[in-house]
């Protein structure tokens, strides 16, 4: 008895050791990593000469917590982790039931998205619910889209794309650029902006068949930057960097959204207020989402869905069962780029002001991460990713008791990128097959199973 | 005609900088088959860091030789930059080794906005200008070049030489070479792959601080932006002279320098960003295996 507790004691201490020295060394790499960055900071004097301000005290929190956080982990989280595991292990298999939840949670969510703009009026008013609808419901649900436009690319068909802005900036510059010059409406423009996208998709596409995997991103990044480089330098259509202001808004059946005497708010006998648009707007792009899924989902049954999936599992087994990858490929790249020209033109309709600055290649690395991050090919999945990126950095926003702590100099604005980037690494380190890792085959002999992510293919198309 | 040989000097001093970039690219995706998305970034770290030196030494030691000064520059810079890669590869690639192939891609796309970010968030998002730290200016048939292309050549050279004899005529680099080819099987003669792989990681972003510090010293300023567009254009250059060869990745940067440095000159400077990519996508279409590279076989 005695042997065995004088054992634990010794393994404890060795683990303590251990973790003191793990803890020293993470300490010495902080230091050595933020030394420069941190502890020294570049700022200009009165004679806009550059001069070092030193944070040595921020510098020392860096690598006490550090050291602290690596101690912590060592000593205590990871044999905690351990064995936890090892009881699951020894656990005997359980048959989960699915809850009431969890099988209906497209329904639930969809209602509870049409029911959003009505509770949030009810909960905040109506101007409160201005951001609301705004800033969370609108933003969210433009990346929701493009996620879903970009999944077909890269989730269903496997072809790995950078540049899918691009898309989008066609679909914005289309709507902008015909409405300011020739006056069509909204809803004319809708379904050309798409159209043209769908065109530029098949003209992208096109020369890069031939190629696979990580070289193909490189080439639609490298196309993402060129129409980008166009929009900038072609001053006399696009405006370049100053942009396409003034853009019209759309209207419902012909009724504006204006202060005038026949604008909605008119009409309906409402008090004037620009959250009437702006929830419209959420109705619109929730209406456009929808239809993205609805056709992501019909397509998959369809010969050329299944095409999709084939090709991404298996090029070579593909093309020996006759299928033509070439028509293939480039379906999957123009409706992909169709539905980025939608949600561009909707885009558009809803700053009414466009530039290229809206159309870097940040914004094609973000909708592919919510891709990525969501577990691609799952519609649910990439939504939650979007809400959890997009309307997690929204929420950095409003963070403003943070000022309290940090003092009154401290913008969460400022940090909303970094801690998207650190978001990323951490979701992909710890779940590299994304939130919903498991995936229904379309086809299925006898029985459908649903097979982990980890047994499906991403494709080197 | 001297117009023209003024902007081949131009060009191949612009694309000494972008090979050295490039070679941290090429070697990374030619030993574990990843674009290292955060290399640009690292790049841009290793200019920031030779930035704070170079203040540090003249706020403190005034009259340095600007010799010193610059080795020093560049010596802190290489180190901050290699630890800043190291810990990278460590927390944010080397778990997802073995997992699916767009994991490592999508953790270095957003390794690359934490960088640019925190260098923002910490530096502040100005253009950080700096005095010239070398100027004299030789004439030469009519030909104005600078001390600092000069310097920023031999260096060049003198770097990759000393690279050129690690890859080739060490036993490090021929444990890389191995890992390259075929990682299983070092790995199974003894190898240490993770070892080997931090290694070249770690000298990848050595030579990308070096163009850094250079960088800083030809055009005088830094910004927490830089890292992405020398960063797509050293990929391109490692693409262009044939991703995994090393002289291919200087190749390739020298030509991307000339054929970027002659497009502004004799066509329009707006387009010349339009004309590197074009360029990019023209080699891959037709060429995907750059000027120097080996085909790809398929397997089935």
């Amino acid at each position: 008895m005695a042997n065995v507790a004088s054992t634990t004691a010794s393994a404890g201490s060795e683990l303590t050791a251990r973790a003191l020295r793990e803890a020293v060394f993470s300490g010495l790499i902080t230091l050595g990593l933020f030394v420069l960055f941190v502890g020294l900071k570049t700022d200009q004097n009165i004679r806009n000469e550059l001069i070092l301000t030193q944070h040595w005290v921020l510098l020392a929190i860096f690598v006490i917590v550090a050291m602290v956080g690596r101690f912590l982990m060592v000593a205590y989280a990871q044999p905690w982790l351990a064995q936890r595991k090892a009881a699951k292990a020894a656990a005997p298999e359980v048959a989960k039931e699915e809850s009431f939840f969890s099988r209906n949670f497209s329904k639930i969510a969809i209602v509870a998205l049409v029911l959003y703009p009505p509770v949030i009026i009810a909960l905040v008013g109506v101007q409160g619910s201005l951001k609301w609808v705004d800033n969370f419901g609108v933003q969210i649900l433009i990346y929701v889209m493009l996620a879903w436009g970009l999944n077909i690319v890269v989730g269903l068909a496997g072809l790995l794309d950078l540049g899918y802005v691009a898309f989008y900036a066609v679909g914005a510059y289309t709507y902008a650029l015909l409405s300011t010059y020739f006056g069509l409406s909204f809803w004319v423009l809708l379904p050309v902006a798409g159209l043209l996208a769908a065109c530029w998709g098949v003209v992208l596409g096109f020369p890069v068949l031939r190629l696979r995997g990580d070289y193909l991103a490189i080439v639609t990044l490298a196309f993402g930057e060129i129409i980008r480089l166009v929009l900038i330098n072609w001053t006399e259509v696009t405006k370049g960097t100053f942009g396409v202001s003034g853009i019209a808004k759309a209207t419902l059946f012909g009724i504006k959204f204006d202060a005038s005497k026949d604008g909605f708010a008119a009409l309906m006998g409402l008090p004037i207020s620009s959250a009437y648009y702006k929830i419209f707007l959420f109705y619109l792009i929730l209406g456009l989402a929808l239809l993205t899924a609805f056709v992501t989902i019909r397509l998959r049954r369809m010969p050329v869905g299944r095409a999709w999936e084939a090709l991404r599992e298996d090029e070579i087994a593909c093309r020996s069962l006759g299928i033509n990858t070439t028509t293939t490929k480039l379906t999957a790249f123009a409706t992909g780029a169709m539905f980025g020209g939608f949600a561009g033109s909707f885009f558009a309709v809803r700053q009414g002001f466009v530039s290229p600055e809206s159309f870097v290649f940040l914004e094609s690395a973000v909708i592919l991460a919510i891709v990525v991050l969501g577990g691609m090919g799952s519609l649910t999945g990439i939504a939650v990713a979007a809400v959890v990126m997009i309307g997690g950095t929204e929420i950095l926003r409003e963070l403003t008791f943070l000022k309290m702590i940090f003092g009154p100099n401290f913008t969460p604005e400022l940090y909303r990128m970094l801690i998207f980037g650190l978001a990323m690494v951490v979701v992909m380190v710890w779940k590299p097959r994304g939130f919903v890792g498991s995936r229904e085959p379309t086809a299925f002999l006898r029985e459908r199973r649903a097979v982990s992510g980890s047994f499906t293919k991403e494709g080197h198309g | 005609m001297e117009y023209f040989v003024q902007q081949l000097v131009n060009g191949l001093t612009l694309g000494s900088i972008y090979g050295m970039i490039a070679i941290g690219y090429t070697m990374v995706y030619g030993i574990i088959g990843m674009i290292n998305f955060a290399h640009g970034d690292i790049f841009m770290l290793g200019g920031f860091a030779a930035l704070i030196v170079f203040l540090l030494l003249t706020t403190f030691m005034a009259g340095v030789p600007v010799v010193l000064a610059l080795l020093l520059m560049m010596i802190v810079g290489m180190l901050t930059a290699a630890l800043w890669n190291w810990t990278i590869e460590r927390v944010a690639y080397r778990p997802l080794r073995g997992s699916f192939r767009l994991a490592p891609l999508i953790t270095a796309i957003g390794m690359s906005i934490v960088l640019s970010n925190f260098i923002q968030v910490t530096q502040g998002p100005r253009n950080k200008p700096i005095p010239p730290l070398v100027s004299s200016v030789y004439e030469l048939f009519g030909i104005s070049i600078s001390l600092k292309q000069i310097v920023i050549v031999v260096i060049t050279a003198i770097l990759l030489s000393v690279f050129w004899y690690i890859v080739n005529r060490t036993p490090l680099g021929r444990a890389q070479r191995a890992t390259e080819q075929d990682s299983k099987m070092a790995a199974l003669l003894g190898v240490d792959v993770d070892r080997t792989i931090s290694v070249t990681f770690i000298m990848g972003a050595a030579l990308a601080a070096v163009a850094g510090t250079m960088y800083l010293m030809y055009y005088g300023v830094v910004v927490f932006t830089d890292g992405f567009a020398p960063g797509v254009k050293a990929f391109t250059a490692a693409v262009l002279g044939g991703i995994g060869s090393l002289p291919g990745a200087v190749l390739g940067g020298l030509l991307i320098g000339l054929i970027e440095s002659l497009w502004s000159a004799y066509f329009t400077i707006d387009y010349k960003d339009v004309a590197t990519f074009s360029i990019l996508a023209i080699v891959l279409i037709f060429k995907p295996s750059g000027i120097l590279g080996r085909p790809e076989v398929e397997k089935v």
